[in-house]
């Protein structure tokens, strides 16, 4: 069922198997490969040095390593005039924090401006668990998305966020990065192609009934359905889009127009996230029914993952459900 | 010189010693959450509940009651459990901590449990709500007092001194803030990952009323309390020299024990070592 082209993890289907991981890990061996191709990359954090895995990063390059407290609207507007310099400052805290709280510094400084700082939004998404709702960015995508110049990235497993952030190194403009807090499935290996930019075609059925467009963690889910309704004889498609922005538009519409109806996942609110941007593009090029599984307008609270997954309507059922009426709608 | 007599001491010590246990208990149980912060914190949450506020467990939403804004949010299991042994709820529910569909979310929410006053765990924003509230109740002449609780992290933060400049401008005495000066965060201790002293001298320029106290001289905290009521012209700054994880000595003055948990059998030492200061206490050897 996957296509073997990507060279995505054996065991991402076998429940014993499978391996996890979080991908903010990912982020912190990236910016080591990124710190030892490029002398110009910095890293600036606000006292989450070892949860945002900046860490080793510290380590390895202490003289590149800039603490500034706890203090995120500094965090960003530092980076910037770092940047305006001509270094390349990632920067990391959480999600809620960063861009959370420096939103309109980023906007300015970082986004207008026009430099090259890439903001790491670590422990985004109700997966935060027990912290609860003010810790659980939920609105982060749609922020950094509706800034011109910025680019969006929203990994969906270790791997791809290493790729991630090494390729945003060298992006020379501004970028976002999402990461998650807990283990989630490892998806792809080291040899999957990563390019901002692109979404990639993981199970590609020659006529689906539809389509799933997934970002981060929750791609895992969006195979298990596939493969899941396959025996059912529903056929669906799955497509990574670790970019939101710029989004391939080329791949979504192919996709759209051999299915003919689309669901989306992500941990996100509904508004402003992945299914957001599909949806805005596709009501001019093409409209399709449409179904977008994501949380519907209300804050986090202190749970586990698979609590606040089955609570938020993100679990494989209501996924399942989902593509069930998006196909009925296709009939209407 | 304080004014409590002994066996009013005797009994805020012994409280804030189960305040202590109870942290504990409610740590293993969440498997998640800060040690450091509300064992240091312990005392002075004690003489709020115990001894300083004018409140009421029972109708917690009382017009005239004074408010406790805790701005440091990550250190709320000591909050819930004072408010569990005040009689907000009762101590069972403490068990809940942290879990899915309990009022006692991991960082505090407002409509979630009545009494906690405001939403909090984003650092830097509380100093600046309480000077809203204490403006506020200026306004329509209220006499209650608004306490806001700080971490020294938490003085990193440009809000905490936007909100500083704000209350000293409009001569809040009517707001009285509680810094946590436990030195440390989450890096390390506060002087290596961003220096805060002269922390003092730094509100007294700002227009504040200053005063330095030992966070577990529980007598001496309710003194400087005292003296801050009094000023009527400026708000108050009491910066409390605690100690984070007080009361274990294996933890005490470590920053790694900021946001980790201790699991069953840590947490069994811990009770252990509380219980026999618990005897001291109670002994009336304390010291
Ligand atoms: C705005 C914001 N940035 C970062 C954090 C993450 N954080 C939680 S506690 C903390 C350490 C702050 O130091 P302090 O409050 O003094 O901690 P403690 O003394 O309790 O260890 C940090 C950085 C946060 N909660 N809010
Ligand atoms: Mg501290």
């Amino acid at each position: 069922m996957l296509n073997i082209k990507l060279q995505l993890d054996q065991d991402v289907l076998h429940p014993d198997t499978i391996k996890l991981k979080p991908t903010r890990d990912g982020f912190g061996t990236g910016l080591i490969e990124a710190g030892k191709k490029d002398e110009r990359v910095v890293v600036l954090c606000a006292d989450l040095a070892e949860s945002t895995r900046v860490e080793e990063f510290k380590k390895t390059f202490p003289e590149r390593y800039i603490e500034i407290g706890v203090a995120e609207q500094n965090l960003a507007t530092v980076a910037s005039g770092m940047a305006n310099y001509g270094k390349i400052p990632f920067i990391a805290s959480y999600a809620a924090f960063s861009p959370g709280r420096n939103n309109e510094q980023i906007r300015t400084t970082i986004a207008l401006n026009d430099v090259p700082v890439i903001i790491a939004g670590c422990h985004a998404g109700i997966s935060v668990g027990p912290d609860g709702a003010t810790h659980q960015a939920l609105e982060d995508i749609g922020l950094m998305r509706m800034l011109p110049n910025m680019t969006v990235v929203v990994p969906c497993d270790a791997f791809e966020a290493h790729r991630a952030t090494v390729a945003l190194a060298q992006l020379g403009k501004p970028g976002y990065l999402r990461l998650g807090r807990e283990k989630t499935p490892v998806i792809t290996t080291e040899q999957t192609p990563f390019e901002i930019g692109t979404a990639y075609t993981y199970v590609d059925q020659e006529n689906p009934d539809v389509v799933i467009f997934a970002c981060g963690p929750f791609l895992h889910t969006a195979l298990l359905v596939a493969e899941s309704m396959q025996k059912d004889t529903t056929s669906v498609s799955v497509v990574n889009v670790p970019t939101i922005k710029p989004l391939d538009t080329k791949t979504i519409l192919e996709h759209t127009k051999k299915a003919g109806a689309v669901v989306t996942i992500e941990e996100h609110q509904r508004a402003g996230g992945l299914g957001s941007a599909i949806a805005e593009y596709l009501v001019s090029e093409f409209p399709v029914p449409m179904e977008m599984v994501a949380v519907n307008d209300r804050f986090g609270q202190s749970g586990s993952l698979a609590e606040l997954t089955k609570e938020y309507n993100l679990d494989q059922d209501s996924l399942t459900q989902a593509v069930s009426k998006v196909i009925q709608r296709k009939s209407i | 010189m304080s004014f409590l007599d002994d066996a009013t001491l005797q009994n805020l010590e012994s409280k804030a010693n189960q305040i202590r246990q109870s942290i504990v208990s409610m740590l293993v149980e969440a498997k998640s959450g800060h040690t450091a912060g509300p064992l240091g914190m312990a005392d002075i949450f004690t003489a709020f509940y115990f001894h300083i506020l004018n409140h009421d467990p029972k109708n917690p939403d009382k017009e005239d009651r004074d408010r406790l804004i805790l701005s440091n949010g990550h250190i709320v299991p000591v909050r819930y459990a004072t408010m569990a042994h005040a009689g907000y709820f009762p101590l069972e529910e403490l068990k809940t901590l942290r879990k899915f569909g309990s009022r006692l979310q991991g960082h505090p929410e407002r409509h979630m449990l009545p009494g906690v006053e405001t939403t909090s765990g984003p650092l830097g924003e509380g100093l600046s709500q309480g000077a809203g509230i204490a403006y506020a109740g200026r306004m329509d002449k209220k006499k209650f007092f608004t306490y806001v609780l700080l971490s020294d992290g938490e003085m990193q933060c440009g809000l905490t001194w936007e909100a500083g400049m704000f209350a000293a401008a409009n001569k809040l005495g009517n707001l009285i803030a509680v810094i946590d000066r436990n030195n440390i965060q989450i890096n390390g201790t506060t002087e290596d990952v961003m220096p805060l002293e002269p922390l003092a001298d730094k509100w007294r320029a700002f227009g504040w009323h200053v005063e330095e106290v030992d966070g577990h001289n529980i007598s001496g905290f309710i003194d400087a309390i005292n003296h801050a009521k009094a000023i009527t012209t400026a708000p108050s700054m009491i910066i409390a020299h605690t100690i984070p994880g007080k009361g274990i000595a294996d933890i005490e003055y470590d920053f790694k024990w900021h946001g980790t948990p201790p699991n069953a059998d840590q947490g069994a030492e811990f009770l252990k070592e509380l219980r026999t200061l618990q005897g001291k206490i109670e002994g009336g050897h304390s010291e």
